[in-house]
């Protein structure tokens, strides 16, 4: 098959060589000097192309050998291409291509004849290997042959030989199980032996385990009596085991851990588990109270220091191992439903005591001074709960904690209430003792304590001190705090604990105790400096159209509340402060109208009017009321506004004076003496209070300067008028008295909002002690302008 | 209903009627319990002074008036016999040798003062009579009388006058023509001290006087003249007057400068039981109704009187409590009553017919449903208590 596939490569060549030749020429034609390399690989090629091996190149190879004028195309047509060339070239032309076609054959031929030589001597080795093999070949089938013959041998040996072993195999089998239990046999044989030491190794889990194991062979077997003396034996010791575990149980000085393994094994060995519960309960309580009791004896030693760590060490103990108790107790008991309720009641038995002192605890904790501290304990003891919650899902555990910290917290909101209270009554006593001091030390150094400074000062002090209780507060519900995401934390607490008890209480408080400076201090004649009632007038009424609404605002922001439980209403507290503020105004115009009637009455009271001699001058007192009324009026100044007044004339003393002296005063009292115009003059008097509206003389002030000036006035006069009219007076005096109605008719309109009203009542005073007068000749109007104008 | 307005009557001077008097004396007769009938006194230093007797009509809302001539002096106060109807007390200032002295002097009423005034009601030209003098009640060495108090209830026998700073039991005997000094109490301490009002208590025998001075109360026994309570500071200013409950022996109501009218226990002077605000100036005088001692009256120189209903601490603090057998008859009215909220202390009504200080107040002694006021310039008005409480306070 070599040889004639050798032999049949020459005969082709001969076709492929003028192909060759014609593609190498080409290519030396386009290429130049790209000899060697691409030479061979293209003899490979065709080599290739010639055995069918080349199949990557078929593609390439069809794609460009349409051509009939390719010269290496399959498709040549020798005939197509010699008349191409012929019709499209010139002769020079030809003759080169000529040329170049006999090289290329030339050299394609001798490409041929290596190739031809080299697979000559390839062929001719193969042959020989191919002889060589044929002789080794019939040597191994020999050899094969052999072991098979051997093999067969071995196999019928094998045969017989398991056929011979079958018997002995199973009974090996057989003595190797009654091995096995002649093993459990001998266990159960030792098994009183064995738990007889581990009883006294106390090794009471080992035994209690052992016995497990064997307990149901002995009960199937009992009926033999061998078996029967093992049971009763084991019996006997387990019951003495028991007992011993009972004893420990029962002495219950051990650990936790012990007791619960204790327990654990008690159950397994079908102890009833009721009676297990309530012994494993009352040696928990036993250990749990007295750790109650030292957290007791704990609180008594420092009834108001370190809450924080006394607090956190009776969280950790207590609540920790009640965890504990619990945790192994549902462990233990896990199947015994009814002990559930058991385990409930004893720890909300527990837990009361717990919380009582807990309770007890955080009331003694009065000082106001860090709430972080509380709320950090609080924390702690309500988080630990939690755990007892996750514990023990039903207890009203947790929920009475909660209640605890509510209360806590409430309680904690009193006591700002309260702080707040004393913080505001302590700068009102400040404000006293300012308000007292310039007064001694005169006149120059009361600036600093002016009243619109105290004011700003007190109100300034106690918004202060409102923002940082409310700051405090505010930890009760930080987001880090457990309880804070309590609906009642988050609801009622903002509600109805922050905003209503405390801040509205406070805002009410102020309100009450203004009410109550008026109340008081009206019975024991004045103990309440004017200043100060003027100064809490003002704070209240600002309270009324800012304060009120900023705190209330500041407080809704910081407590957001949810539910929007019903709130008193800003308008409800304003309504308040206004009445507070209108209260200690006119108690304020009250007060120092009485102070300026007292001087008054006391100058009409102490003085013989009948025998005073000729006026001469106003009297000091009439000079002091005035004083006194200017200095009033700066104070209020300091803090009202001026108010509006009826329009003056451009000199109203003067322009008044005249009206009030000579036209209807100059009538009313000359009427009275003499008897020929009677009609005139009554009638007079009586159409003119017809027409002037009645004066309320302790009324209600308005919040200015104006009015208030005017409330006092009026007090003054109309006590002057009263006191005037229970005396009798001699023709000086009724002079005297006019002479200081006139004074007080130039300096005081200038204060009143209606200057009537002043020169109605100086107009009754005069006439009042025209009428008591036993000789009245009225003073000439000029030498009483000449007294006043002297002064 | 017309009866409830106000009857206004003007006092004038008799028999020249000049111009209206200054008036601040006003007392009820006492010992008239048939005719409504009021006292009041004029204060003029120039004219002689009348007491004018103010018959009032009932029925056909008529106005009789009398005046008797008390030329002594001008009057401060007026007191009226419990016993006998002709007999009365004043205190009355006079000046001799440019001083002027207050005095206090028993008198009585012509006996005829009533036909003459009858035949010619409307006669200005009839010359008044005069007050018949019985005694004087002064005692030089104790200063100016302030008011005379009558025995409540008693005989016409006894009399206490306050003067400065004493407290004169006065026996008046001879069929009054002759008083003597029986006893006297003496205000002791710091100053000037001076009685400004006082009262004599109906209860315990008529053994009681309480006394104001300045800012406060005193209680004294008259049996020892000495003092048995002091309400330091019962008024922020001057105590101007006070009255008993006539049917509470231990209540007291007070009234002062300080424009508030204050109820006491006197067994519990510390606080007052209750206290009113409601006037605008100073109170003069406070009256409980004689019947119904719920009712108070106030007079004050706001120009206003008003009358309470003090409920809460009468003697009737539930309502008039309804016997048994008037329960039988009239079972729907009681159960009226049940069903009406329980009575409140409330004002009643405020009278605003005055124009001057409004200085006294009287119940009429004849008809507890009925009072008059009198303001300082003359004029008086008789008002009734309103139906509506009437008929509550009766049903």
């Amino acid at each position: 098959m070599t040889c004639h596939r050798i032999g049949h490569t020459p005969g082709n060549s001969n076709d492929l060589s003028p192909l060759g030749m014609d593609g190498e020429a080409d290519e030396t034609v386009a290429v130049g000097d790209d000899c060697v390399p691409g030479r061979r690989r293209r003899v490979h090629g065709m080599l290739k192309l010639y055995y069918g091996l080349n199949e990557e190149g078929k593609a390439a190879e069809e794609s460009e050998s349409l051509d009939p004028c390719d010269i290496n195309g399959p498709h040549f047509d020798p005939e197509l291409y010699l008349n191409k060339l012929r019709r499209e070239c010139s002769l020079a032309e030809l003759m080169d291509q000529e040329t170049c076609m006999v090289k290329q054959i030339r050299s394609l031929d001798s490409d041929m004849q290596t190739l031809v030589y080299e697979n000559y001597n390839k062929f001719i080795s193969a042959t020989d290997t191919i002889r060589k093999m044929k002789n080794d070949f019939k040597k191994m089938e020999d050899e094969m042959d052999c072991l098979s013959a051997n093999m067969a041998a071995i196999t019928e040996f094998s045969a017989s030989i398991s056929g011979t072993l079958q018997d002995q195999h199973t009974q090996i089998t057989k003595l190797s199980g009654v091995h096995t239990l002649l093993r459990k046999l001998q266990f159960l044989f030792e098994l009183p032996a064995r738990l007889n030491k581990c009883l006294e190794l106390q090794a009471y889990a080992q035994a209690v385990s052992s016995h497990r194991r064997a307990r149901c062979v002995l009960q199937q077997y009992s009926h033999l009596p061998s078996f029967k003396g093992i049971q009763d034996d084991c019996h006997a010791i387990m019951d003495k085991l028991a007992q011993e575990l009972r004893q420990k149980f029962r002495d219950g000085g051990s650990s936790a851990k012990d007791l619960s393994e204790c327990v654990e094994l008690l159950l397994q060995l079908d102890e009833p588990a009721e009676e297990l519960c309530d012994k494993f309960l009352s040696h928990a309580r036993s250990r749990l109270e007295s750790d109650l009791q030292g957290l007791e004896a704990e609180i008594r030693p420092y009834p108001s220091a370190a809450k924080d760590a006394s607090a956190r060490r009776g969280c950790n103990e207590f609540v920790s191992s009640l965890c504990l108790v619990i945790t192994s107790y549902q462990e233990l008991f896990i199947n015994h439903a009814q002990t559930g309720e058991l385990l409930h009641a004893f720890v909300d038995n527990l837990a009361a005591r717990y919380f009582s002192l807990v309770e007890r605890r955080i009331q003694e904790e009065k000082s106001v001074g860090d709430n972080s501290l509380l709320v950090r304990a609080l924390d702690r003891f309500h988080r630990r709960l939690q755990a007892v919650a996750k514990l023990l899902p039903g207890s009203a555990v947790p929920n009475k904690g909660t209640e605890i910290v509510i209360r806590a917290a409430t309680e904690r909101v009193k006591q700002y209430l309260s702080a707040l209270q004393s913080f505001y009554m302590d700068s009102l006593t400040d404000v006293r003792q300012a308000l007292a001091t310039p007064r001694l030390s005169v006149a120059g150094r009361d600036a600093p304590n002016s009243l619109p400074e105290l004011l700003s000062s007190l109100s300034a002090s106690i918004l202060n001190q409102i923002k940082s209780v409310l700051a405090s507060v505010h930890l009760f519900t930080a987001k880090d705090i457990t309880f804070s995401n309590k609906p009642y934390f988050k609801g009622e607490f903002c509600s109805q604990g922050v905003r209503e008890s405390l801040v509205v209480s406070f805002i009410k408080f102020v309100c009450q105790s203004s009410r109550h400076f008026c109340e008081s201090a009206g019975d024991k004649g004045g103990s309440t400096p004017p200043a100060l009632l003027l100064l809490l007038s003002r704070l209240c009424l600002d309270y009324e159209t800012s304060t009120i609404s900023y705190i209330l605002t500041l407080t809704d922001e910081q407590f957001l509340d949810q539910h929007h439980s019903p709130v008193t209403p800003v308008t409800t507290l304003c309504a308040e402060a206004k009445e507070a503020a209108q209260k200690l105004l006119n108690h304020y115009v009250k007060v120092q109208g009485l102070i300026i009637s007292q001087m008054l009455r006391k100058s009409v009271e102490t003085r013989d009017w009948v025998n005073t001699i000729e006026p001469r001058n106003v009297r000091a007192v009439m000079k002091r009321v005035v004083e006194d009324t200017t200095s009033i009026d700066v104070q209020v100044g300091l803090l009202y506004e001026e108010g509006v007044r009826k329009a003056h004339s451009s000199d109203s003393s003067k322009r008044t004076f005249s009206v009030y002296s000579s036209s209807r005063q100059q009538a009313r009292y000359a009427a009275s003496y003499t008897p020929s115009a009677p009609m005139d003059t009554n009638l007079l008097s009586n159409i003119h209070k017809l027409f002037s509206e009645r004066i309320d003389i302790f009324s209600s002030v308005e919040f200015n300067k104006v009015s208030v000036m005017t409330g006092i006035i009026k007090i003054s006069l109309k006590t002057f008028l009263e006191c005037v009219r229970l005396r009798t007076f001699g023709r000086y005096g009724l002079q005297q008295i006019q002479v200081d109605c006139h004074y007080l008719q130039m300096y005081l309109w200038r204060f009143v909002s209606d200057e009537n009203l002043v020169h109605f009542l100086l107009d009754e005073i005069v006439g009042s002690s025209a009428h008591r007068c036993l000789d009245p000749a009225p003073m000439e109007q000029s030498v009483i302008e000449v007294i006043c104008e002297r002064g | 209903m017309e009866d409830d307005a106000p009857v206004i009557y003007g006092l004038e001077f008799q028999p020249c009627s000049v111009r209206a008097p200054q008036a601040r004396a006003l007392s009820a007769q006492t010992a008239e319990t048939d005719a409504i009938r009021f006292l009041v006194g004029t204060q003029s230093l120039k004219f002689d002074n009348q007491i004018h007797i103010i018959d009032f009509d009932d029925e056909n809302n008529i106005i009789n008036k009398n005046v008797l001539l008390h030329q002594a002096g001008e009057i401060w106060h007026i007191g009226a016999s419990p016993a006998d109807k002709a007999v009365l007390t004043t205190c009355y200032n006079k000046t001799c040798d440019s001083r002027v002295v207050s005095c206090a002097a028993v008198w009585r009423m012509p006996s005829d003062w009533e036909t003459g005034s009858h035949e010619s009601p409307d006669d200005t030209a009839h010359n008044p009579q005069t007050l018949e003098l019985l005694c004087h009640l002064n005692d030089s060495a104790h200063g100016n009388a302030a008011c005379v108090l009558w025995e409540p209830m008693g005989d016409g026998k006894r009399v206490i006058s306050l003067a400065d700073n004493h407290a004169l039991l006065w026996d008046l005997q001879e069929s009054s023509t002759q008083a003597v000094v029986s006893n006297t109490a003496t205000l002791e301490g710091k100053g000037q001290l001076k009685f400004t009002s006082g009262k004599w208590s109906p209860h315990h025998n008529c053994s009681q006087l309480a006394t104001a001075n300045d800012t406060a109360i005193r209680g004294w026994d008259l049996r020892t003249m000495s003092q048995i309570y002091c309400i330091e500071n019962a008024h922020g200013q001057l105590v101007r007057d006070l009255d008993f409950n006539p049917n509470r022996q231990y209540y007291l109501a007070s009234c002062g400068d300080d424009c508030k009218v204050k109820f006491w226990d006197v067994r519990n002077i510390q606080e007052p039981v209750k206290s009113l605000e409601e006037h605008s100036h100073w109170v003069w005088s406070v009256r409980y109704n004689h019947s119904h001692d719920q009712l108070v009256l106030t007079a004050s120189s706001d120009s206003r009187l008003i009358l309470s209903n003090m409920v809460s601490i009468s003697s009737e603090p539930f309502g008039h409590l309804v016997d048994d057998e008037e329960l039988s008859e009239g079972e729907d009215n009681h159960q009226d009553d049940k069903g009406k909220e329980p009575l409140k202390d409330s004002v009643v009504s405020t009278y605003e017919e005055h124009e001057d200080s409004v200085y006294a107040a009287e119940w009429s002694s004849a008809d507890p449903w009925l009072f008059a006021s009198l303001s300082y310039d003359g004029r008086l008005v008789i008002n009734r208590v309103p139906r509506a409480l009437k008929y509550r306070i009766l049903l």
